[in-house]
């Protein structure tokens, strides 16, 4: 048997010493060993005890997952609190895919994905609905309390988790986030620590307008790495949470620098709940500076590489809600595309364009005059993750664009600035 | 020759070649190529934001890296690749460990029972010493010697 170095109950060595079957007692294996390497003294019992996966497609090629579900199924292991899990990877209605892209998808691609929904729902998912990276949206409701130790996956819903939220969690992996939420534990160590929580870095941001955040977090995970950081000079732009507007700039800023970098929590002065209650007391005595002007912003821009073959090209697909957008963000691109169309006197955009936000964000937003007002400009509104859209070398092959960090770090997609964007999706750049 | 000493994450003896990146190891953008493609025999970095790596051979080397970033798929992609028989062999960080690399570790060597070699804390000078292309050994008390 491991031998833990951190102090584990009664009932935690019972467990690792196989007196509840030998399934369990590996997965504890893994997270005692995990929570070794970082010193962690115990295992922290989990406050909020529903999870959320990374790990919510059937990708034929990830063999190691399939046989350890299997194992965990046949051990009858379920999270107690259920989980809600990553967006799935295709909808085929509401993102076209042409017949030798849908065998690529079904047959080689994402072939296990209905045998792989089986086995979520047998250990622990929510419902049919619960497939989306934006889980702690109000409409989702999986939403951990300030103070919450959790046990999530997903880079994206870990820093909103931690950052906004204020719950506790550190940047587990898919796997040992659902061995913790079945367990019940997470083991005690970096953001589940007063220590862990101070910040490395002061990020001062200047300038006279609002950074796009998209770039702005892009360049505080590019500098900063895995470290923590205070981030001041935005509360003079940004209203107090619960703003939709503030919501959703800091979902997608904690995107761009979890994606771009390894963050998993950060401050921001005057909005962020330990922020607004410690303030820059937050800051380790030997913090690092890092000044993010326009012309930071502007440098970091034009520092993508752009992966399209044919660069001169127009982009034949476009994609906004990598992490899913919000509903307020659904109304605000439905009001922008509609002026732009009417600006430029297109009936609709220029390219195949997919929305992508939670299901019951999607439900909610179907019940309003909106959706045909959106649907009157030509997009499409889908619950997918278009990285998995993308993971098919048919489709990622496509010149894609978006507005997104994350998805430009994980395929060949080309970022705009939402204006930019925008711009070529209605017809105006060229004119 | 130069030797360095570190953490041992996952004991064992490595002698082959390094594959060095100055920048956080995206996995998830470097192994999604080779990841998600059964034909692939060797995995050809595809993270485009890693110029030190892009377009590189990293199967069966001592992949030498600062940390880890990115997807919190990291740790199971590292399992993934590491039971399919094509990942680096041995892992060699100059900071401490971080949790998606830890994690896939120990996914692959004590859920999958993969041998794998992994050391961090190795420092700055190991990353500034050693170049992709050398010949590096690991020994089990986490010595590194750079030739």
């Amino acid at each position: 048997m491991y031998e833990p170095k951190m102090e584990l109950t009664p009932e935690q060595l019972a467990i690792l010493q196989g007196k509840e079957g030998k399934t369990k007692a590996k997965m504890m294996e893994c997270l005692v060993r995990y929570g070794d390497v970082f010193g962690a003294k115990r295992l922290a019992p989990l406050t909020y005890k529903t999870g959320h996966l990374v790990t919510s497609f059937g990708i034929s090629m990830l063999t190691t997952i399939y046989p350890l579900m299997d194992e965990l199924i046949e051990a009858g292991l379920k999270a107690e609190g259920g989980f809600t899990a990553d967006p799935r990877p295709m909808e085929f209605e509401n993102c076209s895919a042409n017949p030798l892209e849908k065998l690529v998808f079904k047959k080689i691609i994402y072939g296990r994905q209905q045998e792989y929904e089986g086995m979520l729902k047998k250990v622990g998912l929510k419902s049919d609905d619960s497939f989306t990276c934006t889980c702690y949206l109000p409409e989702v409701g999986n939403a951990p309390k300030k103070g919450d130790v959790i046990s999530w996956a997903e880079s994206s819903a870990v820093v909103y988790a931690n950052s906004v939220l204020g719950a506790k969690c550190n940047r587990n992996s898919g796997v040992l986030e659902l061995f913790g939420t079945i367990l019940g534990y997470a083991p005690e160590f970096g953001f589940l620590t007063e220590e862990g929580r101070k910040a490395d870095y002061k990020v001062i941001v200047k300038g006279d307008h609002l950074p796009e955040a998209q770039i702005l977090g892009s360049a505080i995970g590019m500098k900063v790495m895995e470290k923590v950081p205070y981030i001041v000079g935005l509360d003079k732009f940004l209203k107090p949470l619960p703003d939709e507007d503030t919501v959703a700039y800091l979902k997608d800023m904690g995107a761009a620098s979890a994606s771009n970098g390894a963050v998993g929590l950060y401050h921001v002065d005057g909005i962020t709940p330990e922020a607004k209650e410690q303030g820059e007391k937050l800051l380790k005595d030997d913090a690092k500076e890092y000044i993010v002007d326009e012309a930071e912003i502007e440098r970091v821009y034009k520092s993508y590489p752009i992966m399209w073959k044919k660069k001169e090209k127009a982009p034949q697909r476009a994609f906004i809600g990598c992490p899913h957008l919000t509903y307020k963000q659904l109304v605000d691109w439905t009001n922008k595309f509609e002026a732009g169309l009417k600006e430029t006197g297109r009936k609709k955009l220029t390219c195949y364009t997919v929305l992508t936000a939670a299901p019951a964000v999607v439900k909610k937003f179907k019940t309003t005059p909106d959706y045909a007002r959106l649907m009157a400009t030509g997009a499409h509104l889908a619950s997918i993750c278009p990285l998995m859209y993308a993971d098919n070398p048919l489709c990622g092959a496509k010149r894609l664009i978006t507005n997104s960090n994350k998805l430009r770090t994980y395929t060949f997609a080309k970022y705009a600035k939402d204006e930019e964007l925008l711009n070529i999706l209605v017809g105006k750049e060229g004119k | 020759m130069k030797e360095f000493h570190g953490r041992v994450i996952a004991p064992g003896y490595f002698k082959g070649e390094a594959a060095v990146t100055h920048h956080g190891f995206n996995t998830l953008a470097s192994f999604q190529k080779s990841a998600l493609n059964s034909r692939c025999k060797k995995v050809i970095v595809s993270d485009q934001n890693n110029p030190d790596l892009f377009g590189k051979n990293i199967t069966g080397k001592a992949l030498c890296l600062p940390m880890t970033i990115g997807s919190t798929t990291g740790g199971m992609i590292i399992q993934t690749v590491a039971a399919r028989g094509i990942a680096p062999l041995a892992w060699l960080f100059s900071e401490p460990i971080d949790p998606l690399a830890a994690s896939g570790i120990i996914l692959a060597t004590t859920w999958n029972g993969v041998k794998l070699v992994a050391v961090d804390n190795l420092g700055p000078d190991f990353l500034e010493s050693v170049k992709t292309g050398d010949q590096v050994e690991v020994k089990e008390d986490g010595t590194v010697i750079v030739y």
